[in-house]
């Protein structure tokens, strides 16, 4: 996916780490990272261990961090939008002015990269980066300790045990798409896009699905 | 055997009535010290209740819920998970020290964030679902 992006500006002390959230583990995340045919680091993080300590929601989200080991960027949508929620479900297509719109949106993002590689542009103060970071709560916290003893449970016979687990960590984390998705996608393949998650985005009414990164 | 999760490791230990165990095991588990002051990592010493300690065991599960971290048991109470505290999160964050990570690559290779130092790192997730 970022391919392209790293070509060129791996010899400007750039470099890309892209993160698979994936609880399936390496061998179902396979097939994709073959397919990226991807010269950057690709890894795999079945426990979600990134998601619980930069407090991430959803996929994809991306962290700048400078070559002091700072963050320079909070946890951000990286390249993807909204416009995906006005498809036309029965044949999966959105009207062209939306795909236009969205890939402009993904070419503004990685232009925003190639700024801060060749300049430093839009890397933020430390206090604007501070305030961008989401809180983590106690809720939050409680969730990630139940995501994590869900996924041993289910990964050792105890699935019914697991879910209970799961359900509850997404019960306390309602804004966490991702421990809803990886959930549902361990129960089946598929379910993580399927009509219940239609609902969910519904549910979202006026707020974004994908919030626009503050560029 | 009782099973503990911690964010980043997978410890087996000999507890009983929940997570007493050994001062020793306790500081496997977690990194932190039974010393005369409490529970102490690096210069920073939690104490402890006379309730959570025993002639030579500690109650791992009293300490947990002290520092503000989670305690989740499975119904049977031989696994365990103990989260990252909140507020350990947040200042981890709030420090704006991207908070290093191992994770292994498709051929399990570890990685770690720290290995990059020196470059600017986009670091994006992804996932199938």
């Amino acid at each position: 996916m970022w391919q392209a992006l790293y070509e060129e500006l791996k010899d400007k002390g750039f470099m890309v780490v892209a993160v698979a959230e994936e609880s399936r583990g390496a061998e179902h995340a396979r097939p994709w990272i073959d397919q990226a045919a991807s010269s950057y680091w690709q890894l795999i993080d079945a426990d979600h261990r990134l998601e619980d300590l930069y407090n991430l929601v959803n996929v994809p989200q991306a962290i700048w961090i400078d070559e002091q080991g700072r963050i320079v960027r909070p946890p951000e949508t990286a390249g993807s939008t909204d416009h995906f929620r006005r498809m036309d479900l029965a044949t999966r297509t959105m009207t062209p002015e939306d795909q236009a719109d969205r890939l402009a949106a993904r070419q503004a993002y990685l232009d925003a990269v190639r700024a801060w590689v060749a300049t430093g542009a839009h890397a933020l103060p430390a206090d604007q980066a501070r305030a961008g970071l989401p809180k983590v709560t106690p809720e939050i916290a409680e969730a990630r300790a139940r995501f994590r003893l869900g996924l041993w449970l289910r990964a050792n016979g105890r699935v019914a045990e697991g879910d209970l687990q799961m359900a509850e960590a997404s019960r306390l984390h309602p804004d966490s798409w991702s421990l809803w998705r990886q959930a549902a996608d361990l129960d089946e393949v598929g379910k993580a896009s399927g009509p219940e998650f239609w609902k969910r985005v519904q549910a979202l009414g006026d707020r974004p699905y994908y919030p626009p990164p503050k560029l | 055997m009782t099973k503990i999760l911690t964010p980043t490791g997978e410890h087996d230990v000999a507890a009983h009535d929940g997570l007493w165990m050994s001062p020793v095991d306790a500081e496997r588990v977690t990194g932190w010290t039974l010393k005369p002051e409490g529970m102490c990592r690096a210069d920073l010493c939690v104490p402890l209740p006379a309730s959570a300690l025993a002639p030579n065991e500690v109650d791992l599960e009293a300490f947990w819920k002290k520092l503000g971290g989670p305690v989740i048991a499975s119904e049977a109470r031989d696994v365990w998970a103990l989260g990252a505290p909140a507020e350990e999160r947040n200042a981890a964050l709030e420090g704006l020290e991207a908070p290093d990570f191992t994770l292994p690559d498709l051929d399990g290779m570890p990685r770690s964030l720290s290995q990059l130092r020196g470059r600017k790192v986009f670091l994006a997730t992804w996932a199938s679902w």
